[in-house]
C-alpha cells in the first residue's frame, strides 16, 4: 500500500526536547528527497541522514520524501519515528532493529526488592534517557494511560528501541501494556527485545495473565528466558479476584495496585488519607502474601507533598505493602527511605548475620546470639535486611571490615 | 582601518588576531603572565566654573545632551544592563544618532540583551560600526554571519572595567540609566519606580569617560543618597518619561530549576562540596545565575541549617534565594555584584548587610587584588568544557556566538570553581575533545559535575584526596566524555571560516584568549 499523502509520526514544537517528527510520503519517481531541519545539523546532519538511508534501503524504499523535524532526537528515537511512519505508510511488518546492549536482554531476579518503580510516559523519549540516574528499583515505559489514543502505535517503536538500547543500570526494565485485549497486541514490541516485567492494567482475572502467558509463550525466541508480570488491580472485581490473579501463574511476582481507576469504579473519591480503600488495600496484600509474592502500593499523587508521601508509605508498609509506584523521580529517595528496614532493624540483623558467619567458619549447625538460638528464617530475614540496607545506601557494602 | 590582521597562535595553541579594529593587540600568555607597566588612562581635567554652580545639570532629554555631549561620528557610547532585559536607552541613544545622522559608532555596553534586538538595523545601515561587549541571540547571530563591519570584542565583566582604566577602551559618551538621580548627577539603583538594585557596571563609565549623561524618571531633590554614582563626575542629567522595566530583570534563569536531573545535578554538587570540606562556618560562596546554581544555593543553605553555620558572605547576582539566606542568618553578607530580582533590589535597601559592589571591588585584575579570588566555592555554568578543563561559555557547538562573559572569566580566581552541568544537552555532549571556543583556561576550572559522575581536575591532588573512599561517582573526564559519546555519538566539530574572524574574547588582563569565526547560516 502506497500512501498517498505524506504522513506524520513524532513530535515537533519549540517545546519538544529529543525528539523528531517524521513526515513521509513514497512517490513514484524522483529518488528520496530527504528534508532535514535539526538543531544539532552542525553536528550529526551527516549521522541523520545516513541513518534515514541506512532505514529507507531496509525497507527497499527507492523513490520518496522524508521530512525530518528534528529537536536533538537520539539515533533510537529517530530509528523509531522512521520505522514506524514508514510502516504506517507500507504496512509492512519488518522490524528495522537497531543492535541491542547485551545486557538488555537478561532477566532479571524473580525476588529482586521493588521498592520504587518510575513511570515514564511512553511516546516521551526525552524523559527515558537520564531515568536510571535516580535509581528506581524499576524503570515503566507506559504505553497505557500516559499515551494519548492516536499515539499508542508510534509509541511502541519507541519503547521497543528504548528497551534494546539504553543502559537502565540496576534498574528493572519494566512496561505497562494497555488493557487485554488491546494490550496484547503491544507484546510483540517488547517480548524479545529485553522486557523484564508487563505490568498488566485493570486485571480482573486469571484468564487476563493466561491470555498474556500464551501470547508470550507464542513469540517468544528465547524460552529459558523468564518475564515477569505485575497485575494491576484496579476495580473492585478485581480486589474480589486478587487472590485468583495473584496465584494465577508463577511469572506473576506482584500485585500493584491503581487507586485513581479502583475509586473510579467505586464511585468514591480518593483521599489524602486513604480510608476509602483501605479494605481493598488489605486485600491485595493478604492475597500477596497468600500467594508468596510482593504487593505495590498505588502512586502518590501529589509530587509536592513530601511529608503526606512519608505518612503514606508508613501506612502503607504497615499493612503489608513493599513498594510503591513514582511519578516524579524525587520521590524515590523516600520511598526507599521508607520502605527500607530502619536502624534498629538494621543493627540487629548485623548481629544476627555476624553470629551466623561465626556459626559458618566453626562449622557449628546451629546459630545462636548470646544464649539465643536463631531459626533459619530469622537468619534469611536478617541476610536479606542487609541487601536492602547495602541497595538503598544504609549500609556500607564493607559493614564487616568496617567494623573490625 | 583594518579589522583585523597578523594572526598568531596564543599559549593555549588557538589562532588570533593581533590588530582588532586597528588597535594592536596582545594574545593570551599563560594565567597571570601578562604584567603590562606603566599609569591608568584618565578623563579630562575639568573645571568646576564650566558647570553650573547650583548643581542643577538638568537638560530637557537626552537628545539633548547627546548633541551637547557632541556626539559624532566613529565615538564610542557606552550602556549598561542594570535593567538587563527591561532596557529601553540603549536602543533609544541609537535612535537619536540615526536621526543626527551620526555614523560608525562603537556601541560598548556592559552586557546585551534581547531587547537590543533592534539595534540590527543600525549595524546594518552603518549607524553603529560594531560592538565591544556580550552579544547574545540575535545580535550574535547576526555577528556569527560576518555581518557586523567591525570585530566584536568580548570582555568578563572585570575586563570591561580593566580595559577602561588601562586606556584599552576610551569611552567618548556614557549613557548611565538611573532609577533615581538628582539634578547634580548623584545616582541609586536601589529606589525609585523602576528600582533595579545597584549601577555598579557604570562605575568605570562615570570615572573615565569624556561625558557622562545621567537619565532619570525619578528626580528627588539633592542630595540623593545613597549616591551610587558620583555627580562629581556627571556632565549632565535628563530625565526621562521611563528609564527601564524593573520586572525584566528577572529572566528564566533566575529561578531555580524544576528538572529532575539538574536538581540532581545540584544536590550531588551540594553533597561533593560537603564531602570535600569546602563547606565550613564561615565559608563563602558565588552562585550565579541559572536554575542549577540557584538550586545549589538552596542545597548549601540547608546544609548550613543543619550544622548551625553560617557562610561569612555569598557573591551575588542577589536573587530571593540569596535574600532569605541573609534574612534568615545563614550568611553574614551579601556582596552583590548585579541584583536578578526585585527580592534582591528591596533587600538591597533594606538591609545594611546587603553590599552593592562593582567590577572594581569584585574583578579588576588590574588592580592591587579582588576579592573574587578569595571566595570558597565558585558555581558556573559553560556550554562545553574540552578534556583539558577549557570551558566555553560564549558560543554553540555549532560554532554560533550567543552569548556574553559576564562575570564568569573573573570568578575563575575562585579558590574552588565548579562547573555543574549536564553531560549532554539534546544530544549535544558537553565534554569535547577541543571546545569551540576558550573562555576559560583549564588550569582555573577545578571540578565538572554532571548527572552521570563527577571529574576533578588531575591538578587538584588535595580535593581527590579529600574524596577518595567517598560514595560519590568520581570519574576522569575522558570516562565522561565517553559516556556521553555512547550515548549521542561524536559531534562532528562546527564548520568555521577560520580565515574570517567575527569576534576575539579578551582574557581579564587584556590579552586575547581566543577567537570566534564566521558560521555559514545553517
Amino acid at each position: 500500500m502506497d500512501s498517498k499523502e505524506m504522513l506524520f509520526c513524532g513530535n515537533s514544537g519549540p517545546k519538544v526536547r529529543s525528539d523528531c517528527r517524521i513526515g513521509f510520503l513514497t512517490t513514484k519517481e524522483g529518488g528520496r528527497k530527504i528534508d532535514l531541519k535539526s538543531k544539532v545539523k552542525v553536528m550529526f546532519g551527516e549521522e541523520i541522514l545516513r541513518l534515514a538511508n541506512e532505514v529507507l534501503d531496509f525497507y527497499n524504499i527507492e523513490h520518496c520524501e522524508m521530512q525530518i523535524e528534528d529537536s536533538g532526537a537520539l539515533n533510537f528515537v529517530l530509528a523509531a519515528r522512521m520505522e514506524a511512519v514508514i510502516r504506517k505508510a507500507s504496512g509492512s511488518e519488518q522490524e528495522f532493529l537497531l543492535p541491542a546492549l547485551e545486557k538488555n536482554l537478561k532477566e532479571s531476579p524473580k525476588d529482586r526488592f521493588r521498592f520504587s518503580r518510575l513511570y515514564l510516559p511512553g511516546n516521551t523519549p526525552h524523559l527515558f534517557i537520564n531515568a536510571s540516574i535516580h535509581n528506581p528499583d524499576g524503570l515503566i515505559l507506559d504505553l497505557e494511560d500516559a499515551v494519548a489514543y492516536d499515539k499508542k502505535y508510534e509509541a511502541s517503536f519507541i519503547v521497543r528501541n528504548a528497551l534494546r538500547i539504553i543502559d537502565y543500570g540496576d534498574a528493572e526494565r519494566m512496561v505497562r501494556i494497555n488493557q487485554i485485549p488491546r494490550g496484547l497486541d503491544d507484546l510483540p514490541f517488547i517480548v524479545n527485545h529485553g522486557v523484564n516485567l508487563i505490568l498488566v492494567p485493570k486485571c480482573e482475572s486469571a484468564d487476563q495473565i493466561k491470555a498474556v502467558n500464551d501470547k508470550i509463550a507464542e513469540i517468544s525466541e528465547n524460552k529459558d528466558r523468564k518475564i515477569w508480570l505485575m497485575p494491576i488491580i484496579e476495580s473492585a472485581l478485581g480486589v474480589m479476584k486478587a487472590y485468583e490473579i495473584a496465584s494465577a501463574a508463577d511469572n506473576v511476582v506482584a500485585l500493584a495496585i491503581g487507586l485513581e481507576d479502583y475509586t473510579a469504579d467505586m464511585g468514591i473519591q480518593r483521599t489524602r488519607e486513604g480510608k476509602e480503600s483501605f479494605f481493598a488495600r488489605n486485600m491485595l496484600t493478604m492475597a500477596c502474601k497468600a500467594a508468596g509474592i510482593q504487593a505495590i502500593d498505588s502512586v502518590y499523587s501529589d509530587v509536592d507533598d513530601s511529608e503526606g508521601l512519608i505518612n503514606a508509605i508508613k501506612e502503607s508498609k504497615s499493612i503489608g505493602f513493599t513498594g510503591m509506584g513514582c511519578i516524579h523521580p524525587r520521590q524515590i529517595r523516600l520511598i526507599h527511605e521508607y520502605y527500607g528496614p530502619e536502624e534498629a532493624e538494621i543493627e540487629k540483623s548485623k548481629k544476627i548475620v555476624r553470629a551466623f558467619d561465626d556459626a559458618t567458619a566453626k562449622g557449628l549447625g546451629v546459630v545462636s546470639l548470646g544464649s539465643k538460638m536463631i531459626d533459619p528464617p530469622v537468619v534469611k530475614r536478617a541476610l536479606t535486611t542487609i541487601d536492602i540496607a547495602i541497595s538503598t545506601g544504609k549500609l556500607s557494602s564493607n559493614w564487616k571490615e568496617e567494623a573490625e | 582601518m583594518k579589522k583585523f590582521d597578523k594572526f598568531v597562535v596564543n599559549a593555549l595553541g588557538r589562532k588570533v588576531p593581533t590588530i582588532v579594529n586597528g588597535k594592536e593587540m596582545v594574545p593570551f600568555m599563560g594565567v597571570g603572565k601578562h604584567r603590562p607597566t606603566g599609569h591608568k588612562a584618565a578623563a579630562p581635567i575639568v573645571s568646576a566654573a564650566d558647570f553650573p554652580a547650583d548643581g542643577n545639570k538638568t537638560l530637557p532629554d537626552l537628545k539633548a545632551a547627546l548633541v551637547k555631549a557632541g556626539l559624532k561620528d566613529g565615538m564610542t557610547i557606552s550602556t549598561h544592563h542594570h535593567f538587563r532585559n527591561g532596557d529601553v536607552l540603549a536602543v533609544q541613544i541609537f535612535d537619536i544618532a540615526k536621526e543626527l545622522g551620526v555614523k560608525d559608532l562603537v556601541w560598548f555596553p556592559s552586557a546585551s540583551f534581547p531587547c537590543q534586538e533592534p539595534l540590527i538595523k543600525y549595524l546594518e545601515d552603518g549607524t553603529i560600526h560594531h560592538i565591544e561587549g556580550s552579544m547574545n541571540g540575535a545580535l550574535g547571530r547576526f555577528a556569527s554571519y560576518g555581518k557586523m563591519a567591525g570585530l566584536g570584542v568580548l570582555r568578563s565583566h572585570g575586563g570591561r572595567y580593566q580595559s577602561v582604566q588601562d586606556g584599552e577602551v576610551h569611552i567618548d559618551i556614557a549613557v548611565i540609566a538611573a532609577p533615581t538621580a538628582d539634578a547634580f548627577g548623584n545616582a541609586t539603583g536601589d529606589r525609585g519606580p523602576a528600582a533595579c538594585g545597584l549601577l555598579g557596571f557604570a562605575l568605570a563609565d562615570s570615572q573615565y569617560a569624556d561625558k557622562v549623561i545621567v537619565a532619570t524618571d525619578n528626580l528627588v531633590p539633592f542630595p540623593c543618597i545613597p549616591w551610587q554614582i558620583q555627580g562629581n563626575n556627571v556632565d549632565y542629567v535628563v530625565v526621562v518619561d521611563q528609564v527601564g522595566i524593573p520586572e525584566k530583570i528577572v529572566s528564566g534563569t533566575t529561578e531555580i530549576t524544576r528538572s529532575p536531573d539538574r536538581l540532581f545535578i545540584a544536590e550531588l554538587t551540594a553533597q561533593f562540596c560537603e564531602e570535600a570540606g569546602l563547606i565550613y562556618d564561615g565559608f563563602s560562596f558565588q552562585a550565579g545565575a541559572g536554575g542549577t546554581s540557584l538550586s545549589i544555593g538552596v542545597y548549601f543553605a540547608e546544609i548550613l541549617k543543619e550544622k548551625g553555620w553560617k557562610a561569612a558572605f555569598a557573591r551575588g547576582g542577589s536573587n530571593k534565594y540569596l535574600v532569605e539566606m541573609l534574612e534568615q542568618g545563614l550568611t553574614k553578607f551579601i556582596l552583590d555584584g548585579q541584583t536578578f530580582d526585585l527580592e534582591g533590589v528591596r533587600s538591597m535597601r533594606e538591609n545594611w548587610n546587603h553590599v552593592n559592589t562593582s567590577p572594581f571591588t569584585s574583578y579588576n585584575y588590574h588592580g592591587k587584588g579582588f576579592f573574587g579570588s578569595f571566595v570558597d566555592i565558585v558555581i558556573l555554568g559553560a556550554t562545553e568544557v574540552d578534556i583539558n578543563f577549557n570551558a566555553n561559555v560564549v558560543t554553540h557547538s555549532d560554532g554560533l556566538l550567543l552569548h556574553g562573559i559576564g562575570g564568569w572569566q573573573n570568578t575563575l580566581f575562585g579558590k574552588c570553581t565548579i562547573l555543574p552541568i549536564p553531560l549532554f544537552r539534546d544530544r549535544i555532549p558537553v565534554i569535547l575533545d577541543e571546545v569551540t571556543t576558550i573562555t576559560g583556561p583549564g588550569e582555573l576550572i577545578d571540578v565538572i559535575v554532571t548527572e552521570r559522575g563527577i571529574a576533578i581536575n588531575p591538578k587538584r591532588t588535595d580535593l581527590l584526596e579529600k574524596v577518595k573512599g567517598s560514595n560519590l561517582p568520581i570519574k576522569t573526564i575522558e570516562e565522561l566524555q565517553a559516556e556521553a559519546e555512547a550515548i549521542c555519538g561524536k559531534p562532528k566539530k562546527a564548520k568555521v571560516d577560520e580565515n574570517e574572524p567575527i569576534a576575539v574574547i579578551k582574557w581579564v588582563d587584556g590579552t586575547i584568549i581566543d577567537t570566534v569565526w564566521r558560521v555559514e547560516p545553517n
